[in-house]
């Protein structure tokens, strides 16, 4: 077998990861009047808040070299991710707790685009090596049935066909 | 259009790369590094492009896929040692990433010259862990 420095860079493969946090909010938005905001969010603009068991993807892609056969040391992101995303915000308020939502309204699609911010500004720092893996995409449960996904930048090779025909379970928003 | 065809195998491996001692194999692989090996319920999720033939209105016959995926993956890979039974793995390490390299690397061929041309593979490891090669 040869050893780790004589292979060389192979495949691009996407490792997806899967955490769980439970938080509660609530959408309401200084810019609007009090009837504004309870037509604009109905429910969800209830003063005492509600809470969800998001479910949050996190995707990495990078080139493997066989040998190894890592895009990146699971236990490692799993660390990274739960320090800087899922510890902060696992039954905390968001509205109140997490410093970004104190002026923004915590709409998971506003949650996707907090968290995606939250790993890509960190993740340099972490996994800045040459041939490190990419941050891909980050991807937001709030229920079962709507989900949020944002991209992280331009990885080196997205796959030219996945662009072409968007994969029906893939929603921009909500 | 994209169709996916999903199947489900049961096998055994260790992540454990010679070449590296003990403490790098721990880093990197974590709790999957036991040399003594642990198994796995493997879901592969096969999607394939393609249009819908006019008068079938399928792009393909999924049982024809069924029995590629069968003969390619099920055979050859369920309840087996993939490290010590299932050549490569007996020479690259069979992480989530190489499983879903090689098993396109089986499939491509099958769909070449076919209305369906292969897409991406998706394997899961477990539920919150899955890797996708799309031939790249």
């Amino acid at each position: 077998m040869p050893t780790i420095a004589e292979s060389k860079a192979g495949p691009l493969v996407r490792l997806t990861r899967r955490y769980r946090f439970s938080a509660s909010h609530r959408l309401n938005s200084p810019l609007l009047s009090k009837e504004q905001n309870d037509e604009t969010y109905g429910k969800c603009n209830n003063p005492y808040g509600h809470g969800h068991d998001y479910v949050l993807d996190v995707t990495v892609a990078a080139r493997v070299d066989p040998l190894r056969g890592r895009v990146i040391a699971v236990d490692t992101l799993d660390a990274f991710v739960r320090r800087i995303v899922v510890d902060p915000f696992d039954r905390h308020d968001l509205n109140t707790e997490v410093e970004e939502f104190a002026a923004l309204v915590p709409t998971t699609e506003n949650l996707a685009a907090v968290v995606a911010a939250r790993l890509a500004s960190a993740w340099e720092i972490a996994f800045a090596t040459p041939g490190a893996p990419a941050l891909e995409k980050v991807r937001i449960w709030e229920t079962r049935n709507n989900i949020f996904e944002v991209s992280v930048g331009k990885p080196d090779g997205d796959c030219p066909a996945t662009a072409k025909t968007k994969p029906v379970e893939c929603y921009e928003s909500r | 259009m994209l169709i996916t065809r999903r199947v489900e195998f049961s096998a055994s491996h260790t992540l454990y790369n010679p070449g590296l001692t003990g403490v790098e194999n721990a880093a990197l692989y974590g709790a999957e590094a036991n040399p003594n090996g642990h198994g796995h319920n493997f879901s592969l999720e096969v999607t394939l492009a393609g249009d819908p033939d006019p008068v079938t209105g399928m792009i393909v016959d999924l049982k024809w896929v069924k029995q590629i995926l069968e003969q390619e993956v099920v055979e050859p890979l369920d309840h087996r040692h993939l490290n010590r039974e299932v050549p490569p793995f007996d020479r690259i390490v069979p992480t989530t990433e190489n499983l879903a390299v090689e098993i396109w690397r089986r499939l491509k061929p099958r769909f070449d010259g076919t209305p369906a041309r292969l897409h991406n593979v998706r394997i899961f490891e477990t539920d919150d862990l899955y890797a996708d090669y799309c031939g790249e």
